[in-house]
C-alpha cells in the first residue's frame, strides 16, 4: 500500500509525461516543442527519483535537459526565420502519422495488458545504490561491471565531438 | 645423335615467330626479313646435316650393320602430357627416311620462299607492303608447325601439328585481311580441312582404342627396347594388331573391319589437307593468298601432309587392302578431275592449284597401288620422290608466276603474252619447271612420274592407263599456260608504262637454285634412301624402259598439242570451246562443286536444320531469358515509388512491418 | 492501492506513439529529431522500470540507460551540425524539399 503522497506524486509525474509528449508533437511552433519536450524530460527525471534512481535522474537532468534541449533550442534559432515559426501539416501525412502511433499503441497495449498478470507485480524494496556502488560498476571489469562499454563511449563522444566540427564549420 | 641440333630444328622457328610477332612492329622491315631469312637459314643448314648424317654416316643408329637396312630412330621423346599409365602425349623427334626427307624439302622450300619474299612483298618502288614483319611472323609459325609434323613420333602429336598447319595456313591465306574474297578463302580452306580433320580425330581415336598405343614405332615395328628400333614391319607386331582387331569387340561395322574404317577415317584428314576430291574445293581459293605463301604452303609442303601421312601409317595400311584400294580411287579420280579442270582456267595461280591437287593424286594413287609384292614396294618410294622432286618444281612454278605477277600485276594470263623477251630468266625457269612436270626425261620429274607408272603397271593395267592418259594432260596444260605467258601474242608496251621485267636478285635467285635442283634431282638414287620397310634397292632395277618410252611419248603428244593450240594466236581454241561447249562449261566452272556446296550447305543445311535450330535459340531460350529480363524491367518499375528517398515513408513502412511481426508474436506466443 | 508496473509502462507507451506520430509527421528535421528523442527517452524508462520492479537489486537496466543517455547525447550534437550544415547550403530545413542530391 503507497502512501496518499506518493500517489499524487505518481498521478502528476504521469500526467505531466502524456500531456507534455501529446503537446511536444502537436505545437505548431517549434520552439514551444522544444519547451515542452523540456518539461517531458523533466518529467523523466521526476519519474526516475521516485523510482529510487538519483543518479539516474540527476544525469537525465543535466545531459538530456541540460544539454540537448538547449542544443535544439540553438539549432532553432539558428535555422528558423523569424516570425515565421509555425509549420503547416498536410492532412495525408497526419493520417499516416495517426494509424501509425494508434496501430503501435494497439499492438503493444495489447502485449501488455495480455501480460497483466506479471505487470502488476508490486514495487519491490530496494536500497539506493550509491554512487560508490556505480563507480565501482562503472570502474570495474567483472560481472556487472562497465568498464568496457565506458570507455567504448568515451570514445564515441570524442568522435562525436570532432565530427560535429568538422561536419558544422564554416568552410 | 645429339639433341641439340634437332631441338634447335623445331625451336629456332619458333622462336622467330614470337620475335617477329611480338617485337615486329618495333623493327624496321627490313631487318624483320632478313631476321626471318637468317632464321630459316641456319634451321636449313641444321636440318641438311641432320639430314646427311641420318643417311650417309652410317652409325649404327640409323643403318642396320648387316642387312644395311634403315631404321627409325628416335631422337628424344618427352612426357608430355600424362592422363594415365596408359595414356600419355609425348613430344619427340623421330628420325626415318621419309622424315629426314621431309626435313630437307621444308626447309628447302621454306628458306626460298623467305628469301624471295623480300622482294615479292613490296611493290615496284621497294615499298615494303604493310604487314611485312606479321608475314615473316606468320611464314615461320608455318615452318614450325610443319617441321613439328613431320617429325612426330606419335600420331596424337602429328594431330597437334596438323592443326596448326591449318591454323598458320588460315592466317596466311587470310594475310591480306581487308580483301573480303581473301577472308572467306582463308574461312573455306580452314573450315573444309577441319572438317576432314574430324574424320582424323575419329581414326586416331579408334585405331588408338584398339591398339592402346599413339606411338608410329609401335605401330610400325617390334616394341622398341627389346631388339633395337627395328623398322620393318616385324611380321609378329602386324600380326598381333590384325589380331587386336579381329578379336576385339566391334571388329566388324557395316561391312568393313574396324582397322579398315580408322584407317579411312584418318585417311580422311589427309583428303582434306591434300585436297583430294571431294575436299578439293579448299586449294584453288586458297590462291587468294601471297604467291609465296602458295608456294611454300600449297604446292610443297602442307598439301603433301595428306601424303605424308599415309606414307606414315603405310605399314598399318598394307594390313588393310580395302583402304589402299579407296586411296587409289579417290587418287585417281581426283587426278584427272584436276587435269580437266586446269585445262581450261583463266587464272594462272588457279592452274597451278589445279595441277597440284593432280599431282598430290598421283602421289596418293602410287601409295595406293604400292604392295611389298610388287617391285618391292615401288609405289611408296615413288610416290616419296615424286613429293620431292614435285616440291621442288612446283615451288619453282608457283615462284614464277609470283614474279610474272608481280611484274604485270594481274593474275589473269590474257594481260600477260609473249613475255619471254622481257623476263629471260623468269623465262628459262618456268620453261624447266614445265619439262619437269610434263615428264621430259633429264628433268626430275620424268623419273618420279615415270615410277609411279611403273607401280601403277605392277598393280593393275587400268590404273596404268589411266594415269598415263592424266599425265598426257599434264604435260597439255603446263605447256598450254607457258605458251600463254610467254608467247601467243605480244602485248603493245604503251609510252609511259614500263615494261615487265626480271625482278630483283632476291627474287631471281630462288628461281635459279630450285630450276639447277629441278635438272638434277633426277639422278639421285632415291631407292637407296627412302623405301618402304627401309630396305635399300636400286630402283634402276624396276625401270622399265618401255613405260618410260611410253610416258615419254605421252607427254610429248601433249606438248605438241599444247604447241599447236597456243604457240601462236589463232582460233583454234576458240573452235574447241565450241565445239564441246558443255563439256568446257563444266570444266571452267569445276564441275560445279564449288555450287554444289553452296546449295547443300545453304539450301539444304541452313534450311532444314540451321533454320529450325536458330528458331528454336532466338524465340524459346533466349524467349525466356528475355522474359524473364522483361518481368524484372517491369517490376522495378512498378516498386520504384517505394524507393522514394523520403525518410518517412520508410519509417512508416517499416513500422507497419515491426508491428505487423509483434501482432503475429503477441497472438500466437502470448 | 498498489502503484505496479502497468501504470509506469502505459505512459511510458504513449510517450513512444506520440515520438512516432512526430516522427512522421513533421516535416521540420529539427522537430523530427526532438520526436525521436521522445521514443528513446520512453525507452530508457522502459528499462528502468523493469530493473527496478524485477530485479531490484542490480543495475544493468540503469546502465543501460546512463550509456543511452550518453549516446543520445552524441547523436543529437552530430545531427544537429549535419542540419546546420544542410541549412547553410540550401537555407531550409524541411525534409520534403532537401531533393537536391535526388535523380
Amino acid at each position: 500500500m503507497e502512501s496518499v503522497g506518493s500517489i499524487i506524486m505518481y498521478l502528476i509525474i504521469a500526467l505531466s509525461i502524456i500531456v507534455f509528449s501529446v503537446l511536444t508533437v502537436t505545437s505548431r511552433k517549434i520552439l514551444r516543442a522544444a519547451t515542452y519536450l523540456l518539461f517531458t524530460l523533466f518529467a523523466t527525471a521526476a519519474l526516475y527519483f521516485k523510482l529510487d534512481y538519483e543518479f539516474l535522474g540527476a544525469v537525465q537532468i543535466a545531459v538530456y535537459a541540460g544539454g540537448i534541449v538547449v542544443l535544439f533550442v540553438f539549432a532553432i534559432l539558428l535555422t528558423s526565420h523569424p516570425g515565421h515559426s509555425s509549420e503547416r501539416l498536410v492532412s495525408k501525412k497526419r493520417a499516416l502519422g495517426f494509424v501509425a502511433g494508434v496501430a503501435t499503441l494497439l499492438v503493444a497495449g495489447y502485449a501488455l495488458l495480455s501480460r497483466c498478470c506479471m505487470a502488476m507485480t508490486s514495487l519491490p524494496e530496494m536500497s539506493n545504490p550509491t554512487m560508490k556502488q556505480i563507480g565501482e560498476a562503472m570502474m570495474g571489469t567483472g560481472e556487472g561491471q562497465y568498464l568496457l562499454p565506458f570507455e567504448a563511449i568515451s570514445v564515441l563522444l570524442l568522435a562525436c565531438i570532432i565530427g560535429g566540427v568538422v561536419v558544422a564549420r564554416k568552410r | 645423335m645429339e639433341v641439340t641440333i634437332p631441338v634447335l630444328i623445331l625451336a629456332i622457328p619458333l622462336l622467330m615467330f614470337f620475335l617477329l610477332g611480338l617485337l615486329g612492329k618495333y623493327m624496321s622491315h627490313k631487318l624483320a626479313g632478313i631476321l626471318g631469312t637468317a632464321g630459316m637459314g641456319i634451321t636449313l643448314l641444321l636440318a641438311y646435316f641432320t639430314a646427311f648424317t641420318y643417311f650417309f654416316s652410317g652409325a649404327p643408329d640409323f643403318v642396320d650393320a648387316q642387312t644395311g637396312q634403315r631404321l627409325q630412330y628416335i631422337v628424344f621423346n618427352q612426357d608430355w602430357l600424362a592422363f594415365y599409365n596408359n595414356l600419355v602425349i609425348r613430344i619427340g623427334f623421330l628420325l626415318d627416311p621419309i622424315s629426314a626427307l621431309m626435313l630437307v624439302v621444308i626447309t628447302t622450300i621454306s628458306f626460298m620462299v623467305h628469301l624471295y619474299s623480300n622482294g615479292y612483298m613490296r611493290d615496284h618502288h621497294g615499298v615494303y607492303e604493310r604487314g611485312f614483319q606479321r608475314f615473316y611472323a606468320f611464314l615461320s609459325l608455318f615452318s614450325f608447325s610443319m617441321l613439328g609434323l613431320v617429325v612426330a613420333t606419335n600420331i596424337f602429336q602429328m594431330y597437334i601439328f596438323w592443326e596448326l598447319v591449318g591454323a598458320s595456313s588460315y592466317l596466311l591465306i587470310g594475310f591480306y585481311y581487308t580483301k573480303p574474297s581473301a577472308v572467306s578463302a582463308s574461312k573455306k580452306a580452314f573450315i573444309v580441312t577441319r572438317f576432314a580433320d574430324l574424320g582424323f580425330l575419329i581414326g586416331i581415336l579408334i585405331l588408338s582404342f584398339y591398339t592402346g598405343t599413339f606411338n608410329f614405332t609401335e605401330f610400325t615395328s617390334a616394341a622398341v627396347g627389346e631388339s633395337g628400333n627395328l623398322f620393318a614391319v616385324n611380321e609378329a607386331t602386324a600380326q598381333g594388331i590384325s589380331n587386336i582387331f579381329a578379336t576385339s569387340a566391334a571388329p566388324m561395322f557395316m561391312g568393313a573391319s574396324v582397322l579398315t574404317w580408322a584407317l579411312v577415317l584418318i585417311f580422311m584428314g589427309g583428303m582434306g589437307k591434300s585436297a583430294m576430291l571431294p575436299l578439293h574445293i579448299w586449294l584453288p581459293d586458297a590462291m587468294e593468298g601471297p604467291t609465296p605463301v602458295s608456294a611454300l604452303i600449297h604446292a610443297a609442303t602442307m598439301v603433301v601432309a595428306g601424303v605424308y601421312l599415309v606414307a606414315r601409317l603405310f605399314p598399318l595400311y598394307l594390313m588393310s587392302t580395302a583402304a589402299l584400294d579407296i586411296i587409289t580411287v579417290v587418287g585417281a579420280l581426283t587426278a584427272f578431275y584436276a587435269a580437266m579442270v586446269a585445262c581450261v582456267q583463266i587464272d594462272i595461280k588457279r592452274v597451278l592449284a589445279f595441277s597440284t591437287i593432280s599431282q598430290i593424286a598421283f602421289m596418293m594413287v602410287s601409295l595406293g597401288v604400292a604392295r611389298p609384292e610388287f617391285h618391292e614396294g615401288l609405289g611408296y618410294m615413288a610416290s616419296m620422290f615424286h613429293m620431292f622432286t614435285h616440291a621442288m618444281f612446283k615451288a619453282l612454278l608457283f615462284l614464277c608466276a609470283g614474279a610474272i605477277i608481280h611484274a604485270v600485276g594481274s593474275n589473269d594470263y590474257t594481260e600477260m603474252h609473249g613475255l619471254r623477251k622481257h623476263m629471260p630468266v623468269t623465262h628459262i625457269t618456268f620453261l624447266i619447271g614445265c619439262l619437269a612436270i610434263a615428264g621430259i626425261i633429264p628433268f626430275s620429274g620424268f623419273f618420279s612420274k615415270d615410277e609411279i607408272l611403273s607401280a601403277c603397271m605392277g598393280n593393275s593395267w587400268l590404273a596404268y592407263l589411266w594415269m598415263s592418259l592424266v599425265a598426257g594432260m599434264t604435260a597439255f596444260y603446263m605447256f598450254r599456260l607457258y605458251y600463254l605467258i610467254f608467247w601467243w601474242k605480244e602485248h603493245k608496251i604503251h609510252a609511259g608504262h614500263h615494261a615487265p621485267h626480271d625482278q630483283a636478285w632476291t627474287m631471281t635467285l630462288p628461281l635459279v637454285i630450285l630450276a639447277a635442283v629441278t635438272c638434277v634431282a633426277g639422278f639421285i638414287p632415291f631407292g637407296n634412301l627412302v623405301s618402304w620397310n627401309g630396305e635399300p634397292y636400286d630402283f634402276m632395277a624396276h625401270f622399265d624402259w618401255s613405260i618410260a618410252a611410253v610416258s615419254l611419248i605421252v607427254a610429248l603428244v601433249g606438248i605438241g598439242l599444247a604447241t599447236v593450240m597456243y604457240r601462236k594466236e589463232n582460233p583454234m581454241p576458240a573452235k574447241m570451246r565450241n565445239a564441246l561447249p558443255a563439256l568446257w562449261n563444266w570444266c571452267f566452272h569445276r564441275f560445279y562443286w564449288d555450287e554444289l556446296y553452296m546449295f547443300i550447305t545453304h539450301k539444304i543445311i541452313f534450311n532444314g536444320i540451321c533454320k529450325p535450330i536458330a528458331w528454336f535459340d532466338r524465340r524459346i531460350i533466349d524467349g525466356s531469358m528475355d522474359g524473364l529480363a522483361y518481368i524484372s524491367n517491369k517490376a522495378s518499375w512498378a516498386i520504384r515509388g517505394l524507393q522514394s528517398g523520403n525518410v518517412q515513408t520508410y519509417v512508416w513502412i517499416y513500422l507497419l512491418g515491426a508491428l505487423l511481426l509483434g501482432a503475429i508474436t503477441a497472438i500466437c506466443v502470448i | 492501492m498498489d502503484i505496479t508496473m502497468i501504470y509506469y509502462l502505459v505512459p511510458a507507451l504513449i510517450m513512444f506513439c506520440c515520438g512516432v506520430y512526430g516522427f512522421i509527421t513533421r516535416r521540420n528535421m529539427i522537430a523530427m529529431l526532438i520526436s525521436l528523442e521522445l521514443m528513446l527517452n520512453a525507452v530508457d524508462i522502459n528499462f528502468v522500470v523493469f530493473n527496478r520492479y524485477l530485479f531490484p537489486g542490480q543495475m544493468e537496466g540503469m546502465f543501460f540507460t546512463l550509456f543511452a543517455i550518453a549516446i543520445a547525447a552524441a547523436e543529437t550534437a552530430i545531427s544537429i551540425a549535419i542540419i546546420i550544415n544542410v541549412y547553410r547550403s540550401v537555407k531550409n530545413v524541411k525534409v520534403d524539399d532537401l531533393t537536391e542530391m535526388k535523380n
